[in-house]
Formats: C-alpha cells, sequence, structure tokens
C-alpha cells in the first residue's frame, strides 16, 4: 500500500460530490457529500430505510446516479460499469451473500483472482494448478481464516464462513478501497466478535467505507462515522462527536430507532 | 485414501479393455454386426461428450445438439457427391461449418435462460431438419447414400472395418481428453462459474457471454466431427438424422451416465445404445423397459451411473 505520506493534505481516495438518486417520489440519496481519506475506515450508520444499500450500489456502479458525481484517485468513476471500478481497485463485498455453491471455497477465491488476472481464453493448463491463481487465493483465506475451509464446498459453509468468504473474494483482487455492505448481518455475538478483529486487522493496510448496523462493531472500528438519514447525510466526524451530536442522537431516539420498517 | 482401484476406474478400466479387444474378437468369431454396433456407440459417445460440455459444465441444455450431426453428415455426403472425396477438405469444413452454424445459433439462443433456451435450441434444428428436407438434389427426404467414405490417400482406409474402428476410437479418446483439458483450465473455471452464478460472474467481472458462446461453438464443431465419422460409418445421410428425438437421445446419454464428468456421457452411450439394442431383440415394446431405467437412474442416482460408482467407494 502506498500513502502519500509526504503531501500536507491527503487527497481522499474516495469523493462524492452531490450524489443523488430518486425512486418515484423517494429521495434515497440527497445531494450526498463524502469524502474517505487513503487508509482511514468510513463507517455509514442510520437507521432502516435511510439509504444506505442505495448509496453503496450507486458506489459499486450496479445502480447510476439521477446527478451527482463519484471520483476514485482521481478518476471520475460515475459512468463506469462494475467490474470497470473494481479493476480500478475498487472492490465490493455483498450484503445477500452470493457465492458459487458448487465450488470450494478456494475456488470461489481463485475466480475472483482470476477475473483479474486478464482474459481467460486459456483453454489447456489446469487452473486449479495455478500458482498465478492458487497462491493469492490461499493468501486471501487465510486473511479471513478460512484457510482450514479451502477445500470445503461453499453450499457445506456456515453463514458466518460466507460472510468471511465473501471477504476474501473481495481482498483476492488486491483492491485499494473495499466497500463493505452489511458484513456482521445475521453473524451471532461470537461471530461477529471475531469479525470485528478480522476487519480491524484489515484496515491496517485497506481504506473501508462500512455500512453497518451493528453499533458496538461501528464504534469500535471506525476512524470516522457518517449519519445517514432519509437519503441526507446529517452529521460526519469522529466516533466521540457523532456519539455526542445531538442531531443524531433525535434521529435515532427520535422516529429512526424502530428497526425493521 | 486415494488409491487407484476404485470401483468407478475398474469398470472405467474394464469398459475401456473390452472396447479396445472388441475387434480382435469379431476378426476371430467373424461377428461383424458387434464391431458395427460399437463403431456407432464410439461416435455418438463422441456427440455426447461433446453436449456435456455445454450442458453439464455450461448448464445450456441444448435439445438440438443433432442438428451438428446431421450438418457434418451433410457437409461430408455433399462433398462426396460433387466428386470431392479428400478427407482433408470433407472433414475441416465439415468442423468449420458446424463451429458456424453454432456460432449463429447461440448468438440468438444465448440471450435465452431455461426452458426458452431449450426450445430454441430446438426451433433451430427442426429449422435444418426441413432445409434437409428439402435438398433434392441430395435425396430430400429419402437420404443421401455414400459411395465413397473420405479418402486419406495411404495413410488410413476408412473402408476397413477394424481401421475405422480405431480411428473412432482414438477420435474419442482425442476428444474426451481435450474437454478435460479444456473443463479444468481458466475457460473452463468460467463456464462452469456462470452456470454456478451467472449474476456474480458478471459482477466479479467476467462478460460471461462470450466464453459461454465460444464454448457453444466448440461443442457444435466437435459434434459436427461426430457427424462426419456417423456418415462414413453408415455411407448414408437423411435428415432422420437430426430428427428431435435424436436430439433427446443424446440429453438421456449424458444424463443416464452422468453430467458431472467428462467420462460420464461415454458410459451412457455404452449403456444407453447396448441396452437399447439387446431389450430390442427381447420384445418390440423395449422402450416401455428402457424409459423406467432411465427414470430410476434419474430418480436414485443424480450424478448418472459414474456418479453411482464414484459414490461405491464412500459407501
Amino acid at each position: 500500500m502506498v500513502f502519500s505520506r509526504g503531501s500536507a493534505v491527503a487527497e481522499p481516495l474516495l469523493r462524492v460530490e452531490g450524489l443523488t438518486k430518486r425512486f418515484g417520489g423517494v429521495i434515497a440519496s440527497d445531494d450526498i457529500m463524502l469524502e474517505v481519506a487513503p487508509g482511514e475506515l468510513h463507517a455509514i450508520i442510520g437507521p432502516n430505510g435511510a439509504g444506505k444499500s442505495t448509496l453503496i450500489a450507486q458506489l459499486g456502479g450496479e445502480l447510476a446516479p439521477d446527478a451527482g458525481r463519484v471520483w476514485f484517485d482521481r478518476h471520475d468513476i460515475t459512468p463506469l460499469p462494475p467490474h470497470a471500478r473494481s479493476a480500478l481497485g475498487l472492490a465490493r463485498s455483498f450484503q445477500i451473500t452470493s457465492l458459487f455453491p458448487d465450488f470450494t471455497a478456494l475456488d470461489n477465491v481463485a475466480l475472483a483472482v482470476q477475473a483479474h488476472a486478464g482474459h481467460s481464453f486459456r483453454f489447456w493448463v489446469d487452473a486449479r494448478r495455478d500458482p498465478e491463481l492458487r497462491t493469492p487465493a490461499r493468501a486471501a483465506l487465510a486473511r479471513v481464516g478460512l484457510e482450514g475451509r479451502a477445500d470445503t464446498l461453499v453450499s457445506r459453509l456456515s453463514h458466518g464462513e460466507h460472510r468471511q468468504l465473501e471477504l476474501a473474494m473481495a481482498l483476492a483482487t488486491r483492491p485499494r478501497m473495499l466497500l463493505l455492505d452489511e458484513p456482521m448481518a445475521g453473524l451471532g455475538p461470537e461471530e461477529s466478535a471475531r469479525a470485528v478483529t478480522m476487519l480491524r486487522e484489515l484496515k491496517q493496510g485497506l481504506t473501508i467505507l462500512l455500512i453497518e448496523h451493528d453499533m458496538d462493531a461501528v464504534f469500535a472500528l471506525a476512524d470516522r462515522i457518517s449519519v445517514l438519514v432519509y437519503g441526507r447525510i446529517i452529521a460526519s466526524g469522529a466516533p466521540a462527536a457523532i456519539r455526542a451530536n445531538r442531531e443524531v442522537r433525535i434521529a435515532y431516539l427520535g422516529e429512526g430507532v424502530t428497526d425493521g420498517r | 485414501m486415494t488409491a487407484w482401484l476404485t470401483p468407478r476406474n475398474a469398470a472405467a478400466a474394464g469398459v475401456l479393455a473390452l472396447i479396445a479387444l472388441l475387434p480382435v474378437y469379431c476378426a476371430l468369431t467373424g461377428n461383424y454386426f458387434l464391431m458395427s454396433l460399437f463403431t456407432r456407440i464410439l461416435i455418438l459417445a463422441m456427440a455426447a461428450v461433446s453436449l456435456n460440455l455445454i450442458m453439464g459444465f455450461g448448464g445450456m441444455v441444448s435439445f438440438g445438439h443433432a442438428a451438428y450431426l446431421g450438418i457434418g453428415g451433410y457437409v461430408m455426403g455433399i462433398l462426396a457427391k460433387e466428386g470431392i472425396g479428400a478427407g482433408l477438405i470433407q472433414w475441416p469444413l465439415a468442423l468449420a461449418v458446424s463451429g458456424l452454424f453454432a456460432l449463429g445459433v447461440g448468438a440468438l439462443s444465448l440471450r435465452t435462460r431455461g426452458v426458452y433456451f431449450i426450445m430454441i435450441t430446438l426451433a433451430f434444428t427442426q429449422m435444418i431438419y426441413y432445409v434437409a428436407i428439402g435438398l433434392d438434389r441430395y435425396g430430400g427426404d429419402d437420404g443421401l447414400t455414400i459411395y465413397r467414405r473420405s479418402s486419406f490417400g495411404d495413410t488410413i482406409d476408412l473402408s476397413n472395418r477394424m481401421q475405422f474402428y480405431y480411428l473412432c476410437l482414438g477420435l474419442l479418446l482425442a476428444v474426451v481428453y481435450l474437454v478435460w483439458r479444456i473443463v479444468n483450465s481458466r475457460f473452463g473455471m468460467v463456464i462452469q462459474g456462470a452456470r454456478s452464478n451467472d449474476r456474480r460472474m458478471r459482477a466479479i467481472g467476467f462478460p460471461t457471454f462470450r466464453y459461454r458462446l465460444v464454448c457453444f461453438v466448440i461443442s457444435g464443431a466437435i459434434c459436427g466431427l461426430a457427424g462426419v465419422l456417423l456418415a462414413n460409418h453408415t455411407a448414408f445421410i437423411s435428415p432422420a438424422i437430426m430428427h428431435w428425438t435424436r436430439s433427446g437421445d443424446l440429453i438421456v446419454m449424458a444424463v443416464l451416465g452422468g453430467m458431472g464428468s467428462v467420462i460420464g456421457p461415454v458410459i451412457g452411450a455404452v449403456a444407453f445404445l447396448v441396452l437399447e439394442e439387446g431389450l430390442s431383440r427381447l420384445t418390440e415394446y423395449w422402450p416401455i423397459i428402457l424409459g423406467p431405467m432411465i427414470l430410476l437412474v434419474v430418480l436414485y442416482a443424480r450424478g448418472g451411473i459414474d456418479g453411482f460408482l464414484a459414490g461405491l467407494r464412500r459407501g
């Protein structure tokens, strides 16, 4: 990882300007401004229906915004499709696990490596014995603590392991920045604790944008937090400042607190 | 427990030995019918292997694969009738035309999924079936007798039954090896990934359509080769070779033998055609027996015969 250590003010790695998305009469993203510095773990919190998933879908490229721009490493990536963004080093994990069930864990990660290793019109060499694919794939599995399950079929892994594998697949593409969409969703307390440890290790070398419901995890991990309510960012700052922010407390204690609406 | 002597390998080695030594037995006893039957089995096994490349590994259930048998056969038959007997012209041309047809069919049909894909591949095959019926110069509905088999100078004589048999066997083994390499290559990983979760494949950066299309073309070309061999074997070609029931037979062979492996369709072709031949001698109502047998395999041995044999070890 290269950080611009010398420069006075670090250029943000990800910059979002005036991002707006409407679904009919509902504004899901309302003029969103966001900057994530290199090496930062930036968390987005907000009540259900605040537009967190819509935001990450626009950053990942699955959803086109109605207005606004997204910059990644000084490239305007607004018009780029998902695979082009991922080629630039912006990887994304999915909230709803979407893996290859009849492949082994290692095969899944190796596919992600292969996606970034040039074209695949190679018909002869055994891909399962290709160190160019297997070595980075094993390394990514090890980083999320799944090396012991490398040869297990995905359909036999637990839900928590699926989430770990999702992360390994995102890591396997050697990204500079990770977009994590609720990596703790559906995890038990013990699994959550392990996930926090893992993310804390990952953030050493990576810039991360984290969307998460688990407040303990967010406050334990984040360098900065932005609060999204009704498609608007109402506050942005260090965890302590966010905890003390009056507007945030109202949003959470007031109408936003009821989950699952 | 990576012992080589598993029931599956033992069965495969046994069948292979049987197939390799069959011509010797036939020459000794003069039973050339058996050799002719097994030549046919080898050729249709090749077609089933080609179908399984797209169906078993790529998840593309083509219900029209007999079209490529027919195209390969007709290219060979038409050239022979027009006086071009050289195999080095007939065979590459047959492969090229089959591949091109697959390119056209694939480019249109691969945009659809599931039942629609099955129906479109069937429709294209029906189309080419009726085109063949319309070929008055080449026998139309009655078919075309091929008076001279493909000639390869002095290297190999296809009229010699034993030489032809071993040629078919050699080509089948070559095709199985080729498909095995393809399936395990990077290309094969993309094809299987697209079967497993196409949306995710596209999300992580694979333009899956072009990979699936190339796979479809490879499969069509291999099946075209089987068509050339079939035309050489029967010395006759007619639209019946492309009848939709033939496409169905190929699917049954792959399912019966096991879609999960490259060798499965070979086992399926042997089992299906030997049973068909054997049962049809017992009774003219043989489909009544064969049908339920296939049903049982599909219901109780998900991986086909090959999957069943592979499972014995763990059992």
